[in-house]
Parts: C-alpha cells; structure tokens; sequence
C-alpha cells in the first residue's frame, strides 16, 4: 500500500515537471514553426489578432504547408535586416571583448590578492551590480553626452564593457583555484603575470565562460540603452528593430526571431554546463 | 606592500572606468538633485518634493511595489518545488533543466509577437477557456498586470531552480541518511533538513529575483508602449524612460536618487534578516 502510493507521487511528480518543461518550451516551437508558415496559411490563423477581425487565431502544432518564403524574403529582399543585425553584432562582441579584457584581471585582484579598501570596494561592485539600470541611466546619459558618444555604436559598448557582474562570477571561480598552487608557482620564480596568465586563466576559463554566457544572453536582449542612447535609426539593433516590423509582414518578424535566437540556443546546446555553473555561483554566498 | 601594487595593477582598469562611468556622473546626479538644470542655482529638496508629490511617481512607486511583491514570493516558491522535485531525478533531469533555462533564450520582441497571439480578445487563450464555457477578456489591456506576472515567471524559473539546486548541492547528503536511519519521512528531512540548509541561499536569490523584476519593463513596453492603457503596469521603469523622451533631468536626479537609497537599504536589510538566520544557525 505504501509504495503504490510513494510510486504515485512519483509518476504525479513527472507529470508534473512534464507539463511545466512544456509550457516553458511551447513558445519556442510555435516561433520556429510559424516561421515556416506560407503567407496564406499565417494571415488565415492570425488575421483575428492582427486584422482584430471576428474568430478565434489558431496555432497549429505543425504547419499545414511548411514553406521557406518568410525566410527568402528576409534573407534575399530585406538588406536592412543585415544591418540591423551587424549592428547587434557590433555592439554586443566588442561589449564582450572589453568585459574579458577589463573584468578578468579585476577578479583575479579581488579572488588573490590583499589590499586596503579591498572589502569596501568589492561590496561596491555588489552594489553597483544589482542596482536596476533606470537608476544609473540619467547618470550614464550625463557621461555619454559629455564624451561625446552618444548616438554611436560607443555609447552602448563602453557601460557595458566596465560591468560589475562578470567581475562578480569570475571572483567566485578564482576564489576557489586552491592557494598552494599559486604558492608552489611563486617558489618556482614565476611573477605575478605569469601566474594569472598560466594558472589563473586556464583554471578559471569555465568562470570566463560562464560570466560571457550570462552577458551575451543580456547584451543580446538589450532594449533599454539602445532605446535611450541611440537617435539614429541605422544604428539600432536587432532588439529595436524587430518590434517595428509592420504587422502583415509577421511572417518575416518569426523568421527574424528564429535567426536571433539562434545563437542564443546554441549557447544552450553547447554551453549549457558553464550556463549553469555561472548562474549557480552567483547564487553562493562567499 | 608589493601585492597592494600588483593587486591595484590588475584592478585598475575596471575601477577607472567604474570612476569615469558610474562614480563620477552619479556624484554630479546627486549634485544636480539639489540643483536647477538651466542656471545650475542650489535649490535645496524641491526636487525631491516636485518628485514626491508627483501622480505619475506615486503611481509609479506604488505598481512597481505591488509587482515587486506578487511575483518574488511566488517566483521564489514555484522555482523552490520545481528544484526540490527536480534534484534527485536520475534521468532526464538534464533535459527538464534545459527546458526550463528556455525562455532565457528568447528574444524578448519575439515574445512579444506570441502574447499577442495567446492573449488578445481572439487569442489562444481565450479560445481555450471558451472549450471550458468560460468569457474570456482582452487580457493586455485590462489584465497587464497578471500577463506581467507571468511572463517574468515564465522568463525567471530555470534561473532561480537552478540558484536553488546549487543550495541543494550544498547541504550534506549525511545529514538525510542520518534522519533516515532515525525513522524521519521525506516531509520532515524537507522541513528540518533541507529549508534550514537553504538560508544562506534565500538571500541572494531574492537579491537577484527584484533585480530581474525591473526587467519586465521590456516587454511591458514592447506590448502597451510608453503609457499603457492598462495603468496598472505603468512602472518606475515607464515613468524613468518617459521622463527620459521629455529630458526631465532635475526630476530624473531626484528620482534616481531615491530609488538608488531604497535599493541599497532593501539590500542591507535582507542582508541582516540574513545574517541574523544564518548566525543561529
């Protein structure tokens, strides 16, 4: 009796987890599947949303006609698109080159060294990380416009590129590199560059990794500073330009979507245990 | 006094550009707060009391407060069961992580095309709740506020069940094996074992989950623009970007100073309750 009912709860448990996996899922098959939808076949099971016309949108788990169209014509017939997606690219990589070459060796300062001020300033940066962006936007204006950067591709990479968070990640994973090794190199005469070059950086690459992966999905996603930073259109990314496609070519924005987020999925399929690990470490306590 | 040097060399150039970003333009906010944009003349708290008493800010403050206080508690729940079931499943367990980090994947914008499809008048769901005989409603402009909700559940689950599996990691599988020998069943390890061991991590996760939840004004706004006509989910966020479009800078000043101190305070308080639970321990 007792474990027909602990056999129960674990197949409700399943069940369970299997109907929450699926509506987490769900949204992500119907933009993939959608995107292979024909014109027709779209505006037939949207036109309630869309045209606001009487009946109900329908979304079927398959499409009835799969075709490549919607990828055609934005791939072939819409060069803004390439643009608009260059642009993304040039403000999110070099956003990320500036983190890796700026916040790596501010981790190794605070996961090895002693100094003064040191706890002070690292709480600091745990502010400074978890402060919401509207607080620190006027003020990021304020130093734009004094620079004389914004509008420019500039204005969204440098804030990024000084981010306290992957400061944050990589600090929990220097932090645990054990000191003895670090000692053992020390006796063998290595200096201290040599020993975050050599040590520091092979051990902590899952770190690196992990903080990349969080910030690119965050970068990758930015609404709120090229929405602020950047007047001229030609410069927006694939964030802002996607919501103004124009609702009867909505076809083209599921392709779009489809194209933006996929490397966002292949980060998941290939990165998923540094994904993990550096959501995992933002969580520990020291 | 050698690796004070070398610590400062390697830390350098992330503090300079915290200085020349982030420190030194809010010093001059906080300045500008107390100040007149134009002539620059100190004109004391006025605008903090222009900003105080202003509707549009007391709304602000009061939305953003109520949907601080909806969906952490019920993210941090819902993200708890999920990890506590989810941690000793032997297989799949990879594949239900995957699924739920999902929605981190998804373009924000593309998330916008799809609510539109499930919660319009004519949308999915309605459809769905009328094969239940229930009246649906034109959920985005009469019930913003429980869509929000769930689209920053949906978006914050994986991350916090994984925050909260890493809690689980860390507490010692002797313990369990210790209760089971003394006859305790899977509720009381829950209750004694587990919960108590997740203190240190109730912390930070509730950090991380308000600092997500200002990230909702993404798709807050993509779907009901600046003013939505829903005015339940006009946020600080809203009200921050729109005095933005107007350069209210005297008003953003104030503002962003009183949000900046309830942040760090909200930060120090939870940071005591957790020191306090944690010391007993």
């Amino acid at each position: 009796m007792k474990k027909l009912f602990f056999g129960c709860i674990k197949r409700l448990r399943i069940g369970i987890l299997i109907i929450v996996a699926l509506l987490m899922v769900l949204p992500l098959w119907f933009i993939i599947t959608g995107s292979f939808m024909g014109t027709g076949e779209f505006q037939s099971n949207f036109q309630p949303v869309l045209d606001n016309t009487t009946g109900k949108v329908s979304w079927p788990l398959l499409p009835v006609y799969p075709t490549l169209r919607s990828y055609v014509e934005l791939l072939l017939d819409s060069p803004k698109f390439f643009v608009v997606f260059w642009n993304s690219c040039k403000q999110v990589f070099p956003s990320l080159l500036g983190q890796l070459m700026i916040a790596v060796p501010a981790a190794w300062s605070f996961a090895r060294f002693k100094f003064r001020w040191k706890k002070a300033l690292f709480t600091l940066y745990i502010i400074l990380m978890v402060m919401p962006y509207q607080v620190t936007m006027v003020s990021t204006y304020l130093v734009l416009d004094r620079l004389n950067i914004l509008d420019s591709h500039l204005s969204i990479i440098l804030p990024a590129a000084f981010s306290t968070f992957p400061v944050f990640i990589m600090f929990k994973f220097f932090k645990s590199i054990p000191e003895s090794l670090i000692e053992a190199a020390r006796i063998d005469g290595a200096g201290e560059w040599r020993i975050f070059w050599n040590i520091g950086i092979p051990i902590g690459s899952v770190g690196i990794l992990s903080a990349l992966i969080l910030d690119f999905l965050e970068l990758w996603n930015a609404m709120e500073q090229p929405l602020n930073f950047l007047k001229t259109k030609s410069l927006w990314p694939l964030t802002l330009y996607l919501p103004g496609i124009s609702t009867d070519k909505a076809g083209i924005t599921l392709v779009a979507s489809v194209i933006m987020l996929s490397p966002a999925l292949l980060l998941f399929l290939y990165g998923q245990k540094y994904l993990e690990q550096g959501i995992m470490v933002s969580g520990l306590n020291e | 006094m050698n690796q004070t040097k070398t610590a400062w060399a390697f830390l350098a150039p992330s503090f300079l550009g915290v200085i020349i970003f982030v420190l030194l333009p809010f010093g001059d906010v906080f300045r500008r707060s107390f100040s007149e944009t134009i002539t620059g003349r100190y004109v004391g708290l006025d605008n903090y009391n222009t900003v105080v008493h202003n509707e549009a800010f007391k709304q602000a403050v009061y939305n953003t407060t109520r949907f601080i206080i909806t969906c952490v508690p019920l993210l941090l729940v819902l993200s708890l069961i999920l990890s506590v079931m989810i941690f000793n499943l032997g297989k799949h367990k990879d594949l239900f992580k995957t699924s739920f980090l999902i929605p981190m994947a998804i373009p924000v914008s593309s998330a916008v095309f799809l609510w539109k499809v499930v919660f319009h008048q004519n949308g999915l769901l309605n459809a769905l709740l009328s094969k239940f005989g229930i009246e649906g409603c034109d959920w985005l402009n009469t019930k913003a506020f429980p869509v929000l909700v769930f689209t920053y559940i949906w978006k914050n689950l994986g991350y916090d069940m994984v925050l909260w599996l890493a809690g689980l990691n860390g507490i010692s599988s002797s313990l369990y094996e210790a209760a089971g020998v003394d006859g305790a069943n899977s509720w009381n390890k829950f209750w004694y074992i587990t919960l108590p061991g997740l203190f240190t991590t109730v912390f930070i996760v509730t950090v991380l989950s308000i600092l997500n939840t200002f990230k909702v004004f993404r798709e807050a706004y993509l779907i009901a623009g600046p003013y939505p006509s829903d005015d339940s989910i006009y946020m600080l966020q809203h009200l921050f970007n729109n005095w933005f479009t107007s350069l209210d800078i005297q008003k953003m000043c104030a503002a962003a100073i009183i949000v900046a101190f309830v942040v760090v305070t909200v930060i120090m308080i939870l940071q005591q309750v957790d020191k306090k639970i944690g010391g007993e321990e």
